[in-house]
């Protein structure tokens, strides 16, 4: 007779494989490397074929959320693969995504006036399976409407990023993490003078089957350095924006 | 019954063109003249000019120095065959199978025709006058062989219309060149003293052979009709067409969709077999009260994938209206390409833009929320950051310069530059503080300045200094400002956020 914990073990191990986590990597699947910040996540791998959604009702704080989600981006889209950008209004300046290694040409910027076709085309490009990234600026997403984005990469395995620009409330969404990238001071090596490699704080708010926590990173040479060691999960709530 | 064949010769092909298009140039000499060899050379010369003693292949110096009011325009390469083919397609009237030859003729096929017209007089009379009102300066005979109608129209003198089996009498006093011969066999034949067709005719052809090699002897036969030649004949591109006619009116949704699926199938099929795609497709519907209703598509690339096509006219299905019903659909693809024959998947296609599932994807998207709001840029050498990139419609285009990386550019870039408060302390120094929307700003760190000269050529104004600076929170922001230094009246500008 197998122990309790064991069954417990066996049966949660079960449900992340039915929810679609990949536990080992494969071969040619996109590698996401952000560090100790992979431990956050179930069986220690970025969830790709997931939605992640990113609060930034600053301007300031959108910039570095871009900033962040084109690093990302630009490692799922190493082996040749398309994105899509769609947005309500744009202001991204694509030449800037080369420093976070995406080639600005093949993204294909879909800029529209209202929510309700966003939404339509954010669905209808996560369906499609030839894309390796979608990512979205929206004022505002709904449950049902996560829900659905959720229910259509689940198929696809297309990894959506949704960037929520305003501020009003958070609510309960169906995406797989919440994040939260706030600029941080730069520094330049000896202390010298002028603006360094962009750093931000990342909090993670929220994961499913993964732990919370907040990281302090660096963006340079092609890659996330981690300042420093993840402080404790517990004082994780610091985010100024009540949920509900 | 025998073969008959009329030829139909243009004596000035592109002139003739010309004078239609511009009918003031009616009385004066013109060439198209080419360059070759480093020299112009007249490649054709209109009426007037050749009155005057002016012919293909003579200089253009000389030509102006018979004609001083000459006046001379550029060939244009593959004309000729662009008219001749668009004439020959017009000649389809007269006889199925119409043969373009170039560079100024064409051969119609007439066996069984002409009685059509009342006879071969008639029907010559016929397509020579309609040709000449619509002002080409033509001529053309009738003969048993291509042959001899050749070198009838060209240089008969009698009849146009040679009785079958009397080759041999019309080409009796015709000169060598009516037999289509290259000019060092005409020059040989004009040393011999051999000046007409008939001089030569009648010698065996082992001699002929010896003397002259095979050509002379095979142009011969051909215009005696002891060889058979054969003619291409043109085939006109018949339309990307499909008609549904439809038994009772349509008036659903549903019957609507079985109808675009229907003609969807047989045009793609249609379309597939010749290896095209379409681009662009029109749905045209016509209703019981004479009315008519369209819908159109268009593809990011070429199609024939009816599922995919089906799609896109799915999202326009609302916007036909059916109102008493519809009795008859037509689809049309107006605009076609190309298709290079997609591998039957092995394994799937590869990522990327070229990813056939991300162009129907755009497409779908296009169809929805219109094609101008689909964006793809490529870099553009300016280093003005407005003009640093281009928009491009399509998705092949690739870029011709590489994306800068040595300058800092912002993430976000404001649409236009939004003016600030600030104070700076000296001239070409970072400000310390700067006001945007309300709120201070105390800068901790920059760089800068970065000048960017305004393209003097493309427009006017104030060159601009950027900074990147970085505040306490370490917000990081691109500002400029416009023009020199001048204290307080300095301009200063917020442009763009960093990452």
């Amino acid at each position: 007779m197998p122990e309790k914990a064991d069954i417990i073990f066996q049966l949660q191990k079960d449900i992340l494989r039915l929810q679609g986590y990949r536990s080992v990597q494969q071969d040619n699947a996109p590698v996401i490397d952000l560090g100790p910040v992979n431990t956050a996540f179930p069986n220690g791998v970025f969830p790709t074929g997931a939605i992640h959604e990113f609060l930034c009702p600053l301007t300031e704080q959108a910039a570095a959320t871009s900033g962040f989600v084109s690093a990302l981006t630009g490692s799922l889209m190493q082996f040749g693969g398309a994105c899509i950008w769609i947005s309500v209004s744009r202001t991204l300046f694509p030449p800037s995504l080369k420093t976070f290694g995406i080639e600005p040409h093949r993204v294909v910027f879909i800029d529209l006036q209202r929510t309700k076709d966003a939404l339509w085309a954010l669905e209808e490009a996560l369906k499609c399976e030839g894309l390796a990234a979608v990512i979205a600026e929206l004022p505002e997403i709904g449950f049902t409407q996560s829900r659905r984005l959720q229910l259509a990469v689940e198929q696809s395995k297309v990894t959506g990023f949704i960037l929520r620009t305003s501020s009003r409330s958070v609510g309960t969404t169906a995406s797989a993490a919440r994040w939260q990238i706030t600029p941080l001071p730069s520094a330049m090596e000896n202390d010298m003078p002028g603006v360094g490699y962009p750093r931000w704080q990342v909090e993670l708010l929220k994961v499913r089957n993964g732990r919370n926590g907040v990281w302090k990173m660096e963006w340079s040479e092609g890659r996330y350095n981690i300042l420093q060691e993840p402080s404790s999960s517990k004082h994780v709530q610091t985010h100024q924006l009540k949920a509900g | 019954m025998s073969a008959r064949f009329f030829t139909i010769w243009f004596r000035h092909l592109t002139t003739d063109w010309l004078t239609r298009r511009q009918p003031e140039l009616q009385n004066i000499p013109f060439v198209f003249a080419a360059l070759v060899h480093g020299r112009m050379v007249i490649t054709a010369a209109n009426i007037r000019a050749e009155t005057q003693g002016i012919r293909s292949g003579m200089p253009v110096a000389d030509a102006k120095a018979i004609v001083p009011g000459l006046q001379v325009f550029d060939a244009l390469p593959d004309k000729e065959s662009q008219l001749l083919q668009a004439l020959g397609e017009w000649c389809i009237r007269y006889t199925p199978l119409v043969a373009v030859d170039l560079p100024d003729g064409l051969i119609l096929d007439i066996s069984g025709c002409p009685h059509l017209w009342g006879g071969e007089r008639e029907y010559l009379r016929e397509v020579i006058t309609k040709l000449r009102a619509i002002g080409y300066d033509v001529r053309g005979a009738i003969a048993d062989t291509i042959g001899t109608s050749w070198a009838v129209s060209r240089y008969g003198r009698i009849k146009p219309i040679i009785e079958s089996g009397e080759q041999s009498a019309a080409l009796h006093p015709l000169p060598p060149a009516a037999l289509r011969l290259e000019p060092e066999l005409l020059d040989k034949l004009h040393k011999l003293g051999l000046q007409q067709v008939g001089n030569f005719m009648t010698m065996p052809g082992r001699i002929l052979r010896r003397r002259f090699g095979n050509t002379l002897l095979s142009r011969l036969s051909q215009a005696l009709g002891y060889e058979i030649e054969a003619i291409q004949p043109l085939f006109p591109p018949a339309p990307y067409e499909e008609r549904l006619p439809c038994l009772e009116p349509i008036r659903t949704a549903t019957g609507i969709e079985i109808a675009i699926q229907t003609l969807l199938e047989k045009l793609c099929l249609r379309l597939q077999q010749e290896g095209k795609g379409l681009r662009t497709a029109t749905l045209k519907g016509y209703r019981t009260d004479n009315r008519m209703v369209q819908a159109s598509i268009g593809t990011s690339r070429a199609s024939h994938h009816v599922q995919h096509l089906f799609k896109l006219f799915e999202l326009k299905i609302p916007s036909i209206e059916p109102a008493l019903g519809i009795e008859l659909f037509t689809l049309e693809a107006e605009q076609t390409e190309e298709v290079a024959a997609a591998q039957e998947a092995f394994w799937t296609a590869g990522p990327g833009l070229n990813n056939p599932s991300v162009a129907e994807l755009l497409d779908r998207l296009a169809g929805k929320v219109g094609a101008d709001s689909i964006r793809r840029y490529l870099p553009q050498e300016h280093y003005w950051p407005e003009r640093s990139i281009k928009q491009t419609p399509s998705l092949e285009e690739q870029p011709t310069t590489s994306w800068r990386t040595d300058k800092p550019r912002p993430v976000q870039l404001l649409a236009k530059p939004e003016p600030i408060e600030v104070t700076a302390p000296i001239p070409d120094y970072p400000p310390m503080l700067f006001r945007y929307k309300g709120k201070l700003h105390e800068i901790k760190r920059a760089d800068g300045p970065e000048r960017i000269e305004r393209e003097w050529w493309l427009d006017g104004g104030e060159h601009r200094d950027y900074y990147s600076v970085e505040d306490k929170e370490g917000r990081r922001y691109w500002l400029f400002r416009s023009g020199h230094y001048s204290g307080q009246q300095s301009q200063w500008f917020i442009h763009g956020f960093f990452a």
